[in-house]
């Protein structure tokens, strides 16, 4: 069954707080699709608006030509997993497994070849007639996948299903919840705060704060080219620099430095903001204008992070790049760096979008 | 998390408890108050009947001797339980398990059996005071009045402060206890310093249930207070001497009563929403061995105090075997009492068994329903009913006997006599406590794990006995067996309410008592014991590791 979810000028209040002023959504066949965002910012709440967990107080919700709005959770066929899994503790595994089956018109051999297919499927067939206390957050975990899967639901649909787990399970788990989704083919609606988990598992993300959808794209897109200051703040780690851009020249000024810029949707000479990552740096062997004092610096293993202080603006930036056998920078020495031009991206001075043109944004 | 309020069929059951309320606890109150104020012949409004209880000191000295005794129990109380409660979370004590089970059995026996007790061994002619009349010559302080209603009521409620307190003390981190220690503050000056501060929230708690149960205590006083008349004594004689004349007197008593209960109940609420904090401890205080005169101490204050509560019921044991001529025990021991209380007891015992348990099935119900309705629902139903529920809670049980004889010995709806009004009678008493336990367990239960069965498809009834009630199960067992316990030695409402068919055994006790059958009223106190110590025994076997809430 193939399912598109549309979503038309959602809104949603609490009492008399707008929580979702008019959200409008697409989320497309067999995708894994995260609503990714700081807590408060309403992807648990849209979640559950479509689950039917929440009230909708307006707008439009579709599961393809289907309108949802009105109808019962309970009729809604949705799957869906829960931060805290929501195991019923009084029920075995194969009992919560098959417990979403026995509220549909299915016979007692069914029951049982479909609870077992899952419980093979999510590998916790072994621990069948457990109880759930018994097992531990990632079987569990598996436990609540098998139980909103087995009901072969519309959309999947799971709010921070990993944030109970220990790092290396939740790793684990990741990757456990990508396949899955793949080989059984169902669309998902995916709610977390972390921003690697969202890349790692997603074939598309939106980007929530305060209730607004920031940017909805690929992982790699949004790491990119994001559309505003919030989004490349949120997703990785990068460092804001005012600069101003000459039209006439085609050029951006950060101090003395200067960085072609052919592909700006500007017409005259603005101040902007560069968004530059750490690792969009390069130390330079010659003399640049961009000159920097290392501060501080640390070692993590694969990289090596420097906190540079840029010399025209007295500002700090991180800078990243892979660690090298001699790291013989003393503290206090006078660095010349690069930028790397193409991964750059200009915000207009208050941050609010991207400058670089469309079709170099994606 | 309160899910938005649709109208389904929680509304339609909240409702109709609602319906309940308002026939069986709304109506009857509302009739209590205007018997009180409206005079019975002119039909006029009148506030004569309060005027006559504030300008006789014949009935407000009642008022005013009730709080004096109940400010003292509630005093000794905390000052017993405290310690004793302190004790058993830091040391080692011999016999623990075993102390425990007696320290709660000695509270839930019915008072007045105590009460009865302490008259048969420090009485005029009590065993004790006979025995330092007549081998030591000493003449010991009388034991009627105040300071036997003293003694009663503290050795039956300091449990209750003990089981609140030692309930806050698993919540205390061991830890708090190292580091005021590692600051310089150990020992007795730890204990008022740091412990008691912490504990504070749970006295209140627990001072004010102890001021509620002592203040609406029917049978200790009208036993063993003598001349020293209290509040409960009062209503329940001007309610009875006047019984189909003119009730409004005992009426505006009633009303005077909710008011002072309200009162203290609001007080409470205020001081304690200020010093309430919210704790759980990681490593909990484990009980060392204390060595020493320390050891000794603590052993003998334990065994004394626990000795002291027991020894009433351990004695009313004793003498259900003596022998019995006339009114006076004789010598020799045999099982003629129990002869003869079973040839005269009628259906008692039945009513014992049978009118608890309707009402327990009822209470169960209802309070299930009720607390679902006040964790998991918003709206105007649900708020009145959260407030409506507990007002019981705040009725001594004689006012709740004596507003349910107003209201229901007349058309349009007559049930005075009846077993009904007996089981409305302890389901209303008991329900806010069975409401409160079950809400306890339900916020324990996180909103997702119904979602999670709403989500497979199930609806919301199906989900709530499918998936809340098996999850609710042991503690609502648990619960509602400590509410047995408390129904079966129920007196206050039922001695207002029986007829000779309904009676019970706490009131056959009560009525053997009063006549001088002191051997019959022995073998039915037994039983009532063996009843109460049987449940007791299967609660602690059901629920394990679990407290007794009260």
């Amino acid at each position: 069954m193939s399912v598109n979810i549309t979503i038309n000028d959602a809104v949603k209040k609490f009492g008399d707080t707008t929580v979702i002023s008019n959200l409008s959504l697409e989320i497309y066949d067999k995708e894994l699709f995260t609503l990714l965002g700081p807590s408060g910012c309403g992807k648990t709440t849209l979640l559950r608006m479509i689950a039917g967990f929440n009230s909708i107080e307006g707008g439009d919700f579709y599961f393809n030509d289907k309108r949802i709005n009105d109808i019962d959770v309970s009729v809604r066929n949705i799957g869906m997993v829960f931060q805290n899994y929501a195991i019923f503790p009084h029920l075995t595994v194969r009992q919560n497994v098959e417990f979403g089956l026995h509220n549909r018109k299915y016979s007692k051999e069914e029951i049982t070849s479909e609870a077992d297919k899952f419980l093979k499927l999510m590998q916790i067939y072994d621990f069948r007639d457990r109880k759930p206390e018994l097992l531990s957050g990632g079987q569990q975990q598996r436990v609540a996948l098998a139980r909103a899967l087995v009901i072969k639901p519309d959309v999947l649909l799971m709010d921070e299903p990993l944030s109970n787990l220990d790092a290396k399970l939740r790793l684990e788990m990741r990757q456990v919840i990508r396949e899955i989704q793949k080989e059984v083919g169902i669309t998902t609606v995916y709610v977390t705060h972390d921003q690697e988990e969202a890349m790692a598992i997603s074939d598309r993300i939106a980007v929530m704060n305060g209730g607004v959808i920031q940017q909805v794209g690929e992982p790699k897109q949004i790491y990119h080219r994001p559309k505003n200051q919030f989004v490349a703040t949120f997703i990785g780690r990068t460092n804001f620099l005012p600069a101003i851009y000459k039209h006439a020249e085609r050029m951006l000024y950060l101090g003395d430095y200067q960085i072609p810029a052919k592909n700006l949707v500007l017409e005259e000479d603005a101040n902007v903001l560069l968004s530059i990552r750490p690792e969009n740096f390069f130390h330079s062997e010659q003399e640049t204008n961009l000159k920097g004092i290392l501060r501080d610096s640390y070692f993590l293993g694969l990289n090596s992070h420097q906190i540079i202080e840029i010399k025209h603006n007295q500002q700090m930036v991180e800078v990243i790049h892979e660690s090298s056998l001699d790291e013989s920078l003393a503290m206090g020495e006078e660095i010349s760096l690069t930028v790397n031009s193409a991964k750059l991206n200009v915000f207009s001075e208050d941050g609010s979008r991207n400058l670089l043109k469309e079709e170099t944004q994606s | 998390m309160k899910r938005k309020t649709k109208f389904d069929l929680w509304s339609i059951v909240g409702l109709l408890i609602l319906g309940l309320y308002g026939l069986f606890l709304i109506f009857p109150m509302g009739n209590l108050l205007k018997q009180a104020v409206i005079d019975k012949d002119s039909g006029a409004f009148t506030l004569s009947y309060f005027v006559r209880f504030f300008s006789k000191p014949y009935y407000f000295n009642t008022l005013l001797n009730s709080f004096k005794v109940t400010i003292a129990v509630t005093f000794l109380t905390l000052i017993v339980g405290t310690p004793l409660a302190y004790i058993f979370a830091r040391y080692e004590i011999k016999g623990k398990p075993l102390l425990r089970i007696l320290i709660i059995l000695s509270s839930m026996s019915a008072p007045f059996v105590s009460a009865y007790s302490w008259i048969l061994l420090l009485g005029r002619n009590g065993v004790i005071t006979n025995m330092f009349k007549n081998s030591l010559g000493i003449v010991l302080p009388d034991i009627y009045g105040f300071a036997g209603i003293l003694i009663v009521l503290t050795l039956q409620l300091y449990p209750l402060i003990f089981l609140y307190v030692s309930g806050a003390l698993q919540n205390v981190d061991n830890s708090l206890l190292e580091a005021s220690e590692n600051l310089g503050t150990a020992g007795v000056k730890r204990f008022f310093k740091v412990l008691i501060p912490i504990i504070a929230p749970t006295l209140f708690a627990g001072g004010l249930l102890v001021f509620m149960r002592a203040l609406a205590d029917f049978g200790t006083p009208m036993l063993i207070g003598e001349g020293y008349r209290t509040f409960p004594v009062t209503i329940y004689n001007e309610f009875i001497s006047e019984m189909g004349g003119d009730d409004g007197f005992a009426a505006a008593i009633s009303v005077i009563a909710i008011l002072i209960t309200t009162i203290i109940f609001l007080a409470q609420q205020y001081v304690s929403s200020r010093k309430t904090f919210s704790m759980n401890a990681m490593k909990k205080i484990h009980p060392k061995k204390a060595v020493g005169l320390k050891n000794v101490l603590i052993h003998v204050f334990s065994y004394l105090l626990i000795g002291l509560s027991i020894m009433p019921q351990v004695y009313v044991i004793y003498t259900s075997f003596k022998n019995v001529e006339g009114l006076t025990f004789a010598p020799g021991h045999s099982l003629n009492n129990y002869v003869a209380a079973f040839t005269k007891v009628g259906s008692a015992i039945q009513n014992t068994l049978l009118i608890p348990a309707i009402s327990l099935v009822i209470v169960v119900f209802l309070s299930v329903l009720l607390a679902y309705i006040s964790v998991r629902r918003s709206g105007v139903v649900a708020k009145i009913l959260d407030s409506i529920s507990m007002i019981p809670y705040i009725m001594p049980g004689s006012v709740i006997g004596i507003t349910l004889l107003i209201a229901f010995n007349k058309p349009p709806v007559v049930l005075s006599g009846t077993l009904a009004i007996m089981v409305i009678g302890l389901v209303i008493r008991r329900m806010p406590y069975t409401i409160r336990s079950t809400a306890a367990i339900l916020q324990q239960i996180p909103m997702s794990i119904e979602e999670a069965a709403l989500s497979l498809g199930s609806s919301k009834a199906k989900a709530f006995y499918k998936v809340t009630i098996p999850m609710l199960a042991p503690g609502i067992i648990s619960g509602a067996i400590l509410s047995w316990i408390t129904m079966i030695s129920e007196l206050a409402t039922a001695i207002l309410l029986y007829t000779a068919r309904t009676r019970t055994l706490t009131v056959e006790i009560y009525t053997q008592i009063i006549r001088g059958n002191y051997g019959i009223a022995a073998a039915l106190a037994t039983i009532l014991t063996i009843l109460t110590t049987l449940s007791l025994l299967l609660f602690n076997y059901l629920s394990k590791d679990q407290d007794i809430a009260m």
